[in-house]
């Protein structure tokens, strides 16, 4: 990379954070007012904490491309598991070169992954466990599928190895980021439960209305610029993309997030006689995550196509979620995250500009997140959970995070709320 | 349920990884790593399942 695109790259990174940002704002203002301090001092601290993680030795399993690593020899050809690099950054010479933009993008790119459980956990996750999972999450399963994706592990060697086109390709994080985080997300709604009065007395669903419509609306235009940042500087990185393609990247980006949020919108006024904002929001992030695995690699045409199929499916999932499987998910971070990158990576193999044999490639990505990554993670938190509970208490609920957690609540001159959603 | 799910999730992968590792006509592996996903399928319907409260008992 010459001097110039590593420039470029680390400005692009410098972003990243915004989608961050955005995402914990979402988070927010889709919670109740009285967790809305907390989610957001949750949200910061598990970035924190992943970055940590991160920094202490999940750089050593992940790795870069090039460098050491563990390889396992399986049937005559070389398999890389796990990057073989020194923990705390030790080795690695931080001065612009390629090994270090991708370490800087690691460490935004870990943390963003640990805070997507979030909206599947608020009002509810308490602070000290959910720190922890991220910390698994910064640590382990997010750097050794980094890894196998994008340091030169097996799933990027498919190619290669095995002629799948050019091997698992996922630009921006599709996978490694979004599925990842959204199946953590699945694993947490699971073990965590619905909050208290979500589930009526008939077993039906009662709508929780988040508290602040404009944090939400907000936050899809910072998460806007933080996901061109981590597309165009993830597609530089490890897909190999020039530094001119950025401009085909963020207009792929931003037409699929498009026509995400406009088939939303049209979708939410088919079924409930107008658009809904927090949905049209989640379709929004449904577009930008759909466009992540495929943005380098196809045309802009296709790429507004993909997200209008992410939009609708993002609708229907949240819906499914809620009342049939029973999930309760104030963010809707599973729908958003896991359905919509699936079918981004899996979009990719079909339309992109890619070999044929790519969608093989892509296949064997998704069923490696929901082979490994999801057990993974689910048992990790469920282990967390048999030794510190990760669900606030009753009384804590019915108080609210902010008071019971932190002493102290977002809005201290208003009366926020009523007792409407939450029995005694 | 929940156990058997997540096993059967763990073994449709290793289906995924043997087909691409093991067998070297296209065809196998592309008839084999679609068995395997549909493995994981049914095992994450399991898993699905197992986490689903009947609508009676959903109320606190």
């Amino acid at each position: 990379m010459n001097d110039t695109a590593a420039m470029l790259c680390f400005v692009m990174i410098l972003l990243v954070p915004l989608a961050a940002l955005g995402l914990a704002l979402m988070n927010t203002g889709l919670g109740r007012s009285r967790s809305a301090a907390h989610t957001m001092l949750t949200a910061i601290c598990m970035m924190a904490t992943a970055a940590l993680a991160y920094f202490v030795c999940g750089f050593s399993f992940e790795g870069v491309a090039g460098h050491a690593s563990h390889i396992w020899n399986v049937a005559g050809k070389p398999w890389s598991w796990a990057g073989a690099e020194t923990p705390f950054f030790s080795r690695l010479p931080l001065d612009g070169s390629t090994p270090s933009l991708v370490a800087l993008l690691q460490i935004f790119s870990a943390g963003l992954a640990a805070i997507i459980p979030l909206g599947a956990g608020t009002d509810r996750w308490r602070l000290g466990p959910a720190c922890l999972s991220s910390a698994v999450m910064g640590g382990l399963i997010y750097p050794l599928f980094a890894h196998w994706a994008w340091a030169g592990g097996w799933l990027a060697q498919m190619g290669v190895l095995y002629g799948m086109g050019r091997g698992y390709l996922d630009s921006g994080g599709a996978g490694c980021i979004q599925v990842t985080g959204g199946l953590a997300a699945l694993s947490i709604a699971w073990i965590l439960g619905p909050r208290r009065g979500k589930y009526g007395p008939s077993g039906m669903a009662s709508a929780i209305p988040g508290h602040h419509t404009v944090f939400v609306l907000f936050s899809c235009f910072l998460v806007w610029v933080g996901w061109l940042a981590l597309n165009a500087s993830g597609a530089m990185l490890f897909a190999g993309v020039p530094a001119g393609m950025s401009v085909l990247i963020a207009i792929n980006t931003t037409l699929s997030a498009s026509l995400s949020m406009l088939a939303a919108a049209v979708t939410t006024r088919a079924r409930f006689g107008r658009p809904d904002a927090s949905l049209c929001a989640n379709g929004w992030v449904a577009g930008l995550v759909a466009s992540s695995a495929g943005c380098a690699f196809m045309a802009p045409a296709v790429a507004a196509l993909i997200g209008l199929v992410a939009g609708v499916l993002v609708i229907l999932s949240v819906e499914w979620i809620d009342l049939h499987l029973g999930v309760d998910d104030p963010g809707g971070s599973i729908s958003v995250h896991t359905i919509a990158g699936v079918w981004g990576l899996l979009a990719l193999g079909m339309f992109g500009r890619v070999p044929a044999a790519q969608w093989l490639a892509q296949l064997v990505g998704v069923a490696t997140l929901f082979g490994f990554v999801l057990p993974v993670a689910y048992t990790a938190n469920w282990l967390l959970n048999r030794f510190l509970p990760q669900r606030i208490s009753a009384e804590g609920e019915w108080q609210g995070m902010d008071l019971y957690e932190l002493g102290a609540g977002a809005y201290p001159e208003f009366v926020i709320h009523r007792e409407d959603f939450i029995q005694r | 349920m929940r156990i058997a799910g997540f096993l059967m999730l763990l073994a449709g992968w290793g289906i995924v990884l043997s087909a691409a590792a093991l067998l070297k006509t296209s065809a196998a592996r592309i008839a084999f790593v679609l068995a395997g996903a549909g493995v994981e399928v049914l095992g994450l319907v399991l898993v699905i399942r197992s986490h689903i409260v009947p609508k009676g008992d959903r109320y606190e």
